[in-house]
């Protein structure tokens, strides 16, 4: 038998063996950068053992001598939950690298908007949650030491000193392994490795403590089969509603238990490793409680009545007289439960800095004071003394609860408290329509219902809850009786909280996230989550100092864009004295910074960017770039899109007025060519159709000389046609060459009339011939050309019996003007804008004889010679002002 | 009795020249040169054969000939289309509008008495 003392010098040199351990990894690491073996999958699901507490080491063969086979659900959960890891693990992995989560409670805060109140939250539930279960661990150590005293005959150990001074080692111990350093990532390489050690220490305790009692007492594998089914444990009647509550409750923990949220997803260094967890850890678990049945049934058959099952692991060994067993078994519970307080510290003392220490700093610090470097100070000396407190807390817990209860029972009570996070961490992960309101709700009715019906009557009896109110129910409301909620009896108290609690917690979860419509950030984020397997895996680590100004870079060329960023940048190193453009991130940059950003992004989100990428509070580097991201892409869809149908509308613009240019043209085109061609072929028509009849003979002479000279009138109808055609195109292109001269318009006049002729036959011209001795200089021809037209078309269309035309010349001004009107009855209002047009002959084609392109030319003319002519309307008949200037332009 | 050919044409020297050719070969030819009053024309004395000119003044030969279409009496007169414009869509509206035939100008003169002949059955 060891003395006492040795017992205590073992486990000291244990503890120091484990820091030795956790240094020389933590040592490596930061020398190799990434050494394989720390980060093998082996080390990975080794870590994972962190599940296997004392509890498991221990209360397992209580368990089992207890409740027969029901210990094998807290088994059961977890490979359940490993096995289908594809299902929810990796997705949460994958949220937990790719957002930086750093915890539970940071997780659910994070998918809900970043709200601090559910930070809050979560970490209070989980520092409640978790306290019995350290409390647990507390009581297993002491229980473990005071079976070593007593075995020793030694006088009766005070047994909350003990617990007092190994709750204050573990803190110390927490202390100096698991807050040396701040490390952003919140990765614990050193401690990883101490757990991956103490996992081999726990199963190699209970495989050689197995074996002994199987082949060493036992006497060999069937004659302790024979035993198991004689003993009480086989004919245990299982409870099918327990079996199931406890391997949902066991999963759900598995889960949420702040420290396997820490070594499962937060200290996981790669995803892969997953996949050989999923079998390795349920291999692992199997491992574990392979003997425990054996160990269970040997305890009840070997030890005296009363003796304490939970203590079974240490007491066969002890009976037998294997001391040097005895003191493995001892190291192995040892290993379980101070693995599982390290990291549930840690892990608490994270939320607890992040969640409640930090956001009460920055609110009690004044506004508007510059951020300081004693952040990370701050952070250490908050996670510190959470550490402490926290052990405190289950130090009081151990000392309330009385330390009398089976390690199992406490332990459930953790679970039933941790798996409240539950619906709102698969909500969060898989419904995008999952919203802070809910989760509030649902967190705070499960919280509530387990503080209720659990934790509180956990206490003790009477303890925090009077007996007149378990039994009564408070001011003697029977329906709300802790343990016998809305009158529902008789229902076994886990079950019972479990049923409540994650009824109301589910149920006000969903009808919370249905009734509320998620914030922009709560959106922004449920994107992320739900869909982050859409999401590039990219996980670059957030770096202090010389990369923080690198990451400012990056975020402020996502908002500004990259010249602008990278010239501010630049400008703030040379203001420091720097080339480059990373400038010491200075507070002073830091505000000039925000300015800058504000612009794009607007005051308070710049603020709250820069704040968080300069605190050190643990957001992540991809949220913000996520959130710069999208603003920038927004604010640039919809720049382009603004352009785009500004761009649109031109071009639409554009391409109506060509069509319409061009149909208009293509019409006119279409018209002009259909006229020509009417023009032209009309003539031909008679031509060929004459001069066949000729040639077929068998006409009179006078009919022969008839058509003869109807085909000598077409023929010179056609060649007149292509004249003005021809004049017509020279006059539209201005190729024509004007001849000036200096001439009375009198002379022009006469020389008009002459040429005009047979066409202006029956016609009475009256002239006024004194006042045409008005000198024009101008091309006299081309005048003449103009005046024969309105001569002709007077002799043409003139509808009186006895027709006249009066020509009156005379100044007015600068200008000369001349009158040519008919006694006819003129045109139509509506026709006159027409008649100036090509082919728009009025009257039918027999009185015309022209192909309707007289005035057109006129009109041409007029033009070039600088003047215009007009139909001059109410002057009784067809009236045409012909108008010159005095002094031809230009000159000449 | 010989068959009665109406001309609906506002060109004088080109009236004369059908109307030759037309009588020498025993047809009876009316004529008549106005559009607005043409359909009315046909409606009272409806020909044996229609030769009807597009570009009339006062109405178009496609109206005159969409009128007569509508009407019972005239519904399936031969009407032959004539046109100087000689264009493709032209041609495509008498088609469309139920003209016989259509003929684009110039034509010959065996051209015509032939389609004639066709038309009104010889």
């Amino acid at each position: 038998m060891p003395p006492f003392n040795a017992l205590v010098a073992a486990a000291i040199a244990y503890v120091a063996f484990l820091f030795a351990v956790a240094f020389a990894a933590e040592r490596r690491a930061a020398r190799a950068g990434r050494s394989a073996w720390l980060r093998s999958p082996l080390v990975y699901t080794l870590s994972l053992s962190i599940y296997c507490t004392a509890w498991t080491f221990y209360g397992a063969v209580g368990y089992a001598a207890r409740s027969g086979l029901e210990y094998l659900t807290i088994y059961l959960g977890p490979t359940i939950v490993m096995t289908g890891w594809w299902l929810i693990l990796r997705k949460l992995v994958r949220v937990g690298r790719s957002q930086r989560i750093t915890s539970v409670a940071d997780l659910i805060s994070s998918r809900f908007g970043k709200s601090t109140p559910l930070g809050v939250l979560v970490t209070l539930l989980a520092v409640v949650g978790v306290t019995p279960y350290i409390a647990l661990q507390l009581q297993s150590i002491t229980l473990s030491f005071a079976v070593f005293a007593e075995n020793a005959g030694g006088e009766a150990m005070d047994l909350g000193g003990v617990a007092l001074w190994t709750a204050a080692g573990l803190a110390l111990f927490t202390v100096l392994f698991g807050t040396r350093n701040l490390d952003a990532n919140e990765r614990h390489h050193g401690i990883v490795m101490a757990i991956a050690v103490e996992a081999v220490v726990k199963l190699g305790a209970l495989m050689a403590l197995g074996i002994f009692v199987v082949w060493g007492i036992g006497g060999g594998l069937g004659a302790t089969l024979e035993a198991i089914d004689a003993s009480p444990i086989a004919e245990w009647q299982q409870d099918h509603g327990r079996w199931i509550g406890l391997t949902f409750l066991s999963a759900a923990a598995f889960l949420t238990l702040p420290r396997m949220f820490q070594v499962l997803v937060v200290e996981n260094a790669d995803e892969r490793h997953l996949a050989t967890a999923s079998w390795a850890f349920p291999a692992y678990l199997a491992a574990m409680s392979l003997f425990t049945v054996p160990i269970a049934v040997t305890g009840l058959a070997m030890l005296p009545e009363g003796s304490n099952p939970d203590m079974f692991v240490l007491t066969v060994p002890l009976a037998e007289q294997q001391y040097g067993l005895a003191t493995l078994s001892f190291l192995g519970g040892f290993s379980s439960a101070t693995s599982m307080v390290i990291v549930a510290t840690i892990a608490l003392s994270t939320m607890v800095s992040n969640h409640i220490a930090l956001p009460l700093w920055l609110s009690l610090r004044r506004p508007g004071a510059t951020v300081s470097g004693d952040v990370r100070a701050l952070v250490l000396v908050a996670r510190r003394l959470a550490i402490a407190g926290l052990l405190a807390l289950g130090y009081l817990y151990y000392r309330l609860s009385g330390g009398g209860e089976a390690l199992a029972a406490i332990g459930l009570i953790s679970f039933a408290g941790v798996a409240q996070v539950l619906p709102v961490m698969i909500g969060g992960l898989f419904w995008r329509g999952a919203t802070k309101v809910g989760a509030g709700a649902g967190l705070t009715a499960g919280f509530a219902l387990w503080l209720w019906t659990l934790f509180l009557p956990g206490l003790g009896t009477d303890a925090a809850i009077p007996l007149s109110v378990m039994e009564q129910g408070p001011f003697g409301l029977g329906w709300l009786r802790p343990q016998a909620l809305f009158g529902i009896e008789g229902i076994d108290p886990i079950l019972h909280c479990t049923l409540w609690s994650m009824l109301f917690n589910t149920g006000l979860f969903i009808l919370g996230s249905l009734l509320t419509f998620p914030q922009p950030v709560e959106r922004l984020q449920g994107a992320q989550f739900v869909n982050v397997f859409e999401h590039a895996a990219g996980a670059t680590t957030w770096r202090q100092s010389a990369a923080q100004a690198e990451d400012l870079l990056i975020m402020a060329q996502r908002i500004v864009g990259a010249a602008e960023a990278q010239a501010i940048f630049q400008g703030a190193a040379a203001a420091q004295g720097k080339a480059g453009y990373l400038p010491d991130v200075t507070p002073e940059f830091i505000q000039a910074l925000e300015r800058e950003l504000s612009g794009s992004v607007g005051a308070a989100t710049a603020h709250a960017m820069m704040g968080q990428m300069t605190e050190g509070v643990s957001v992540s580097v991809e949220d913000l770039m996520a959130v710069a991201d999208e603003a920038a892409q927004i604010m640039e869809y919809s720049a382009r899109l603004e352009a785009k149908s500004d761009e649109l509308e031109r071009t639409a613009r554009a391409l109506r007025d060509a069509n319409a240019k061009l149909t208009s043209l293509s019409a006119q085109k279409d018209a002009f060519l259909g006229q020509i061609s009417h023009e032209l072929r009309t003539p031909m028509t008679s031509i060929r159709s004459f001069s066949e009849i000729l040639r077929e003979g068998g006409v009179g002479p006078e009919v022969q000389s008839r058509y003869a000279a109807i085909i000598s009138e077409e023929a010179e109808r056609l060649t007149r046609l292509l004249d003005d055609l021809l004049d017509l195109s020279v006059l539209e292109n201005g190729q024509v060459v004007l001849n000036r001269a200096e001439a009375p318009l009198r002379r022009t006049i006469e020389r008009a009339l002459g040429a005009a002729g047979s066409r202006a036959e029956g016609l009475r011209i009256l002239r006024r011939p004194g006042e045409e001795d008005i000198r024009v200089m101008t091309d006299h021809d081309r005048l003449a050309q103009v005046f024969i037209n309105l001569i002709a078309n007077a002799g043409k269309y003139c509808d009186s019996a006895r027709p006249e035309l009066r020509i009156e010349a005379r100044r007015a001004g600068e200008a000369v003007l001349i009158d040519f009107i008919d006694n006819g009855t003129g045109i139509a209002p509506e026709h006159a804008g027409l008649i100036f047009e090509k082919f728009s002959r009025l009257s039918d084609h027999a009185r015309a004889g022209g192909a309707g392109l007289g005035l057109a030319i006129c009109r041409e003319i007029m033009e070039r010679l600088g003047g215009q002519i007009a139909y001059l309307p109410g002057q009784g008949g067809a009236a045409f002002r012909v108008t010159l200037p005095a002094r031809p332009l230009g000159g000449a | 009795m010989a068959k009665r050919v109406l001309l609906i044409e506002d060109e004088p020297n080109i009236i004369e020249a059908i109307s030759f050719i037309l009588t020498r070969d025993g047809w009876t030819v009316h004529t008549h040169s106005d559009g607005e009053t043409a359909a009315e024309r046909v409606r009272a004395h409806p020909p044996d054969l229609l030769i009807l000119d597009v570009m009339l003044p006062g109405r178009s030969g496609f109206d005159i000939l969409r009128d007569l279409r509508a009407g019972e009496g005239t519904a399936a007169l031969p009407v032959m289309m004539l046109t100087a414009r000689g264009q493709t869509k032209d041609r495509e509206m008498a088609m469309r509008l139920g003209a016989t035939h259509f003929m684009t100008k110039p034509f010959s003169n065996a051209e015509i008495l032939a389609h004639v002949r066709d038309l009104a059955g010889g």
